[in-house]
């Protein structure tokens, strides 16, 4: 079972997990926040609207719909827009 | 940059572009590489659950693309036509320029999102969205949940979240009931459409299917501002509670609230036309124009399966064969399979008159309701517009990184826009694979 941090807490995912899914089975919903301060989740599931975007280590505005889940990632949800 | 050569490139890996690949193969001399975004062929229809293909229709065009000599590059956005016969795509491990003789677009469709108060809070999904992310792993087991919009889709969806020990609480259509019943009785030309629909709703019928019905809003549980819940014990993973706690429908003219975990709402699909806008194809009313043979108005490029026109999956099958065979000069197997198209396009036809959306959609949003979601621009200021481009201008809408394909299919609802032709990157990507 792979484990990826989220927002430092450990989290162990089931294999072909993407990292939004990771998240919100964590028991996040705020993955973003948008440039006018509200809290944004995921909306499309597949990598066109841009709403799930998180930091993976350290790597900011990844899609997180898009992207498998892999040990040793680190997330982080819901910084302050740049 | 990694250069790749092929006689044939296939841009996305769902029914059209893996029916196109196996057709273009067939011809033993011709080189096929098919190039998708995601880490698995099957495109949204057929999307892998967990990493693997559930349907067997699916695993049995995977498999027969595995036996051929098709190329496969998975992962890969392609996001720029800079020169001719020449695409670039962005990958994981930097940027794939592809060389090509012929080209087959095959990219797909999106939900269409309209905007209504609430709809911006997390826990709202697309429909489709949500099934997406189900096929992902989530986990829905005893979440109340709410399917919406219109469209075929929103009973596959209500299905499969069922499967998954969701508690669908209600499936609202905004279609009138006269109109499905009409769609309902047109279907006799189309036998399997019907044992498929049987089956399906059958397998729902303790879900209440409301027509006439859409949601004008939903909100949030009252909280006083800024408390958090602590999740799993941890500090850390704490959310303000800011998200889904109620939908309220329009049912036959009467409001109805509903508690729930999360909606599910999309209003039947369009189509991903941004590549063949940037290559300079001719699109009309919002689909790429093909010629008998799937060839668009560029030479050496054709387009098959939603966007030259929602048809749903056996449309796109045809169409990709046909483009495949086409781009490959076999014209008589294409031609054969001219009447099978008109078939399956005949029912997407009948799909999107029965589908249309209502007006009453266009009085959902208030001045403050955020049409566009990555600027933040909401309904008030956007209406004193009077074209997508002015308004883009003006407002930033349509200017963030989905580059308007949220917003820019709402407001040519709300406000017959045309939204501009795309332009290069159609995704953001990293500098360095500029």
């Amino acid at each position: 079972m792979p484990a990826i941090t989220i927002n430092k807490t450990l989290i162990s995912v089931e294999p072909g997990t993407t990292v939004a899914v990771a998240i919100l089975n964590a028991g996040v919903d705020h993955f973003r926040t948008s440039v006018s301060g509200s809290e944004r989740g995921p909306l499309c599931g597949m990598g066109i609207c841009f709403e799930c975007r998180v930091t993976i280590n350290g790597i900011t505005n990844l899609r997180s719909c898009t992207l498998l889940a892999e040990n040793g990632m680190e997330v982080t949800t819901s910084e302050p827009p740049a | 940059m990694s250069i790749v050569e092929t006689n044939i490139l296939i841009v996305g890996g769902g029914p059209a572009g893996m029916a196109a690949a196996l057709a273009a193969s067939s011809k033993t001399d011709a080189s096929v590489t098919l190039v998708d975004d995601n880490p698995r062929l099957g495109g949204q229809i057929w999307r892998a659950e967990l990493g693997k293909t559930k349907s067997e229709d699916a695993a049995n065009l995977i498999a027969a693309i595995d036996s051929k000599k098709i190329d496969l590059v998975t992962n890969a956005q392609v996001f720029a036509a800079s020169t001719p016969n020449t695409l670039k795509a962005e990958t994981s491990t930097g940027a794939v320029e592809f060389q090509y003789e012929k080209l087959i677009l095959a990219t797909g469709a999106r939900e269409r999102f309209l905007p209504f108060p609430g709809w911006t809070l997390p826990g709202v999904f697309g429909a489709g969205g949500l099934q997406a992310l189900v096929k992902g792993g989530l986990k829905v087991e005893n979440k109340r949940i709410v399917v919406a919009g219109t469209g075929p889709l929103l009973l596959v969806v209500a299905e499969s979240l069922k499967s998954k020990g969701a508690r669908v609480l209600a499936i609202a259509e905004q279609t009138p009931a006269s109109k499905l019943n009409k769609f309902g009785l047109s279907l006799w030309r189309y036998p399997s459409k019907v044992k498929q629909g049987i089956a399906l709703k059958a397998r729902i019928l303790d879900i209440p299917y409301l027509t006439d019905t859409w949601v004008t809003h939903c909100t949030s549980p009252r909280v006083s501002k800024g408390e958090t819940r602590t999740l799993n014990d941890s500090p850390l993973l704490t959310r303000r509670l800011s998200h889904l706690g109620s939908v309220t429908l329009s049912q036959k003219g009467k409001l109805r609230s509903i508690d729930c975990d999360y909606l599910a709402i999309g209003f039947h699909l369009i189509p991903n036309t941004e590549l063949a806008s940037i290559l300079g194809c001719q699109i009309t009313n919002s689909f790429v124009s093909v010629d008998e043979f799937q060839q668009t108005t560029c030479e050496n490029v054709f387009c098959a399966g939603e966007p030259t026109g929602i048809g749903g999956v056996e449309a796109s099958l045809v169409e990709g064969k046909i483009a495949g065979f086409a781009a490959t000069g076999q014209f008589e197997e294409a031609r054969n399979l001219f009447r099978q198209r008109e078939k399956t396009r005949r029912f997407g036809e009948a799909l999107n008159k029965t589908f249309a959306l209502r007006d009453e959609l266009k009085t959902l949003a208030d001045s403050e309701t955020l049409v566009c979601r990555c600027e933040d621009v909401s309904f008030g200021p956007l209406k004193s517009f009077d074209s997508w481009r002015t308004a883009k201008l003006q407002t930033r809408c349509g200017m963030g990184p989905c580059q308007g394909r949220i917003c820019g299919a709402a407001t040519e609802f709300l406000f017959a826009w045309t939204v501009g032709a795309a332009r290069p990157p159609i995704f953001p990507v990293k500098l360095e694979n500029l």
